[in-house]
């Protein structure tokens, strides 16, 4: 049956192909705009840390003067100073922490065919690679025996290691840092988390972090932070705060592994806050907040408003684009009333019209929806000529692909209810008659 | 004068697909008239005044290997060598430039000293001889004396130790911050307070000065303090040249920064203009893609229309032939599709503005974005007028030229 009216529905649409081609060009436009924005959306809305995500938390205190203090309104600072970071670190109250910040450092490559270049770098305790699980590509990470001595020992991407060791097992090998002579220690492998959830001050997308040191030793160097400095009261203290200073530049992450732990541990943070005001450090009640890491994601709004425009204006395009199919199938159909009525007046039940009308319509959607993929692949290749942070990322992965077709398919059979439905309500009778 | 009365009585004989039409125009009507006012919206944003002047400076950020000790007097030399290149006009440090991307140091600002919560938020530009250099225009008061500067580090370190009598006093502020700040009052003399209420004193007031990023913070809402930098405080050299000599005097000033010092890595080297390029680059690409949905709405619309009246004229061939045997004439039924259409169309129009306005309400809402203005519905309500009558001439042509003998044919 489903084989006779797939050749009845290629006939009648071999009949007005004009028709057709339209029908099919405004479903494919719809579902290319919409898939290529609901890509976009999907890939910066994701987890970036899938099966971690969930216990790592994001602890945030209020180290502020009283003044400007509107309780329950308003929300604690974004990062830490240096010295509640490292209090709260050395506690250790969580199954793991670390303490880190964003910078830059300045690369002499032995190699003196490259000129020394600036690479965006993470300052960072050991618990950074346990904690968010850094896949290594050769060696291992530093732990706190290297934070504790200040080592002059270093963690790179493969990426850094390909453009400045030119690939390999570089573990063991010197790298000159701010003028001063690293170890490397470990070579990252496939890891590039996005959005870049641990800091967000710089880029929220498609960072690219070469070099990893210890939070100690780049104190110790000088070594320079790139990222945000909120200060307050006379504070101020220029890109690399004094660590007495009262301002906020390190992100302080923590792993807890159940409710109960996160529960504890924002106790934790409160008792830790009024005893900090008890000391006269902290101006305010205790003010604390300890976020997920999807919930800090939402929090700091990481999904650019433009994209989310662009998707609800691709929605709006869609639904403009079925609307004009409904319209125009609804008319071909109702055109058709002639032929209808004599398929049902030889004995068609009604059910038959409908599925033999359906099946019309989902070949116009189907055809559409292959259109569709088509320019979303395009779509998808003129976002990554975009200017955007996030601009690289936008490829196309499988769960979208299904979603694009079920989309295409979804979207004509919905367009063809209606005009089908229409279309079988003919009075047999009345249609022979009028001829 | 058409009668409408026909046309009404055809239309709701296809009500299903009349209202399926009617529901296309709104949709694109309401689209269309958010979309341009969208787009009018990131012109506005990329065509804010900076205030400099754009064409006649280059900037130069750098950073060393290794620590330097002396960076003030790094700064001074490197200063006296660039003002020598050939070309060069003025040469200032300058800790940020308007409208471009890298770090925006910002401060928050209040009218009294005891005042609990900060007025706003404004941008705060250090430099000696900034304003000279970026070529910002003085309305009122006077710029920084030489004596007036105080190193940045000096200041950092007195602000730790609680030494606070030889910090700066003096504060140059925008015209648009004054006004906002001091409605219809005379700016110069008022005293802002920063910090822990330090207070500073307004000693003139600037045409235009844009912040570098944050615009929705008031695009215009910029400071002046007279604060010396250097480079190791991550300010850059910018240098005001002629606007032909700008890729010379770029190539020669590098050349002679690190002759000076070989142990620097260039980290930003552009003109003015190139940064404020690319500052806007997201507004532009955005502003483009709202062209290209706007384009590609009323295609498929105006196709919806040429393929609905196809199909209505092929269905009213009959009628039609009738029509003209009983003396109606080719330009009555060309008039008449397109009436039918115009009728149609206002339909959607109408109810296209009432979404439109739903459509801005929620924008308001979530996006930040000011009301639509009354002027989009008008414009917005022409071109689907234009568009319908145009995607409509081609059908009702085709109708008008439906001999009358038709009538006589049996179907």
């Amino acid at each position: 049956m489903f084989g006779y009216y797939f050749d009845l529905a290629l006939r009648s649409l071999k009949r007005n192909k004009a028709l057709t081609a339209l029908m099919v060009l405004a479903i494919a436009l719809g579902i290319g705009a919409s898939m290529t924005t609901l890509t976009v959306l999907h890939v910066l809305s994701g987890d970036p840390l899938p099966g971690r995500s969930g216990s790592l938390y994001y602890p945030q205190i209020d180290p502020r003067e009283s003044q400007g203090y509107l309780p329950g309104k308003t929300d604690p600072m974004d990062q830490m100073t240096w010295i509640d970071g490292m209090n709260l670190l050395q506690a250790k109250r969580a199954d793991q922490q670390a303490l880190m910040t964003g910078g830059s450092v300045a690369v002499q490559p032995d190699n003196s065919t490259l000129d020394p270049f600036y690479q965006t770098a993470r300052y960072t305790t050991s618990g950074f690679f346990p904690m968010f699980g850094v896949p290594f590509e050769y060696g291992h990470g530093w732990g706190d025996a290297e934070d504790d001595a200040h080592a002059r020992v270093a963690v790179i991407s493969s990426q850094f290691n390909d453009k400045v060791f030119g690939g390999g097992d570089s573990t063991g090998k010197t790298l000159r840092l701010d003028g001063e002579a690293f170890r490397v220690v470990g070579v990252i492998g496939d890891w590039n988390p996005n959005p870049h959830f641990y800091d967000l001050n710089r880029k929220s997308y498609n960072e690219n972090e070469g070099v990893f040191v210890p939070l100690s030793t780049s104190q110790d160097l000088g070594m320079i932070h790139d990222g945000s400095v909120n200060c307050w009261g006379n504070g101020g203290g220029g890109n690399t705060p004094d660590h007495n200073s009262p301002c906020v530049w390190l992100q302080f992450w923590v792993q807890l592994d159940s409710p109960s732990k996160a529960a504890a541990y924002k106790e934790f943070l409160v008792n830790y806050s009024a005893q900090q005001k008890a000391l006269g450090r902290f101006g305010r009640p205790p003010n604390v907040q300890l976020r997920n890491v999807m919930q800090w994601l939402d929090y700091n709004m990481v999904v650019p408003d433009d994209v989310r425009l662009q998707t609800g204006l691709a929605f709006g395009f869609l639904l403009v684009c079925l609307v004009n199919t409904v319209g125009l199938m609804l008319a071909k159909f109702l055109r058709r009333a002639g032929e209808l009525g004599v398929r049902r007046a030889l004995g068609a039940s009604r059910s038959a019209l409908f599925a033999q009308l359906l099946v019309e319509s989902g070949v116009v959607g189907l055809v559409g929806g292959m259109g569709g993929l088509l320019l979303a692949l395009i779509g998808l290749w003129l976002v990554r000529r975009q200017p955007a942070e996030y601009a690289p990322l936008a490829h196309l992965d499988p769960v979208m692909l299904l979603i694009t077709f079920l989309l295409a398919l979804g979207a004509s059979l919905l367009a063809g209810l209606l005009p089908a439905w229409r279309a079988c309500q003919v009075t047999p009778a009345l249609q022979l008659k009028s001829n | 004068m058409i009668e409408l009365r026909p046309i009404f009585s055809t239309l709701r004989r296809h009500k299903t697909t009349a209202w399926l039409l009617v529901l296309e125009i709104a949709l694109t009507c309401a689209i269309v008239c958010n979309a341009v006012f969208l787009i009018g919206q990131r012109l506005q944003r990329m065509d804010l005044p900076s205030g400099v002047a754009e064409h006649e400076l280059v900037q130069i950020q750098l950073g060393r290997i290794g620590k330097s000790t002396e960076a003030m007097a790094q700064s001074q030399t490197d200063l006296a060598a660039l003002r020598l290149i050939p070309g060069v006009k003025q040469v200032a440090v300058i800790n940020q430039l308007p409208f471009s991307d890298g770090g925006a140091s910002n401060s928050g600002i209040r009218l009294s000293p005891q005042q609990q919560q900060d007025t706003l938020e404004a941008t705060t530009y250090y430099g000696e001889g900034a304003l000279s250099t970026l070529g910002v225009r003085l309305l009122e008061g006077r710029d920084f004396q030489h004596g007036e500067y105080a190193d940045f580090g000096t200041i950092i370190a007195d602000l730790h130790n609680g030494d606070l009598k030889n910090l700066p006093s003096t504060i140059i502020v925008t015209q648009a911050l004054a006004q906002r700040l001091w409605p219809g009052q005379e700016a110069l003399g008022q005293t802002i307070y920063v910090g822990k209420g330090l207070p500073f004193r307004v000693i003139g007031v600037v045409a235009d000065l844009g912040r570098p990023n944050d615009l929705n913070q008031g695009p215009e809402y910029s400071t002046v303090w007279p604060i010396r930098m250097t480079v190791a405080d991550g300010s850059s050299y910018v240098i005001r040249t002629a606007p032909q000599d700008r890729a010379t005097v770029l190539q020669s000033a590098v050349a002679k920064l690190k002759q000076l010092d070989p142990n620097r890595v260039v980290l930003v080297k552009r003109t003015y203009d190139d940064a404020r390029h690319e500052f806007f680059a997201n507004d532009r690409a955005m502003a483009g893609i709202l062209v290209g949905v706007i384009a590609a709405l009323l295609t498929v619309t105006a196709l919806g229309i040429v393929g609905l009246a196809s199909f209505w004229v092929g269905q009213r061939r009959r009628t039609i032939g009738v029509r003209r045997a009983l003396g109606a004439t080719r330009g009555d039924i060309l008039r008449y599709f397109q009436a039918e259409n115009f009728l149609l169309a206002s339909f959607g129009i109408a109810f296209g503005m009432v979404l439109a306005y739903g459509i801005n309400l929620f924008l308001m809402v979530h996006y930040e974005l000011p009301r639509l203005p009354g002027i989009y519905f008008p414009v917005g309500a022409a071109v689907l007028w234009v568009i319908g009558q145009l995607a409509v001439l081609g059908p009702a042509m085709r109708a008008a030229n439906v001999p009358p003998v038709v009538a006589t044919r049996s179907a």
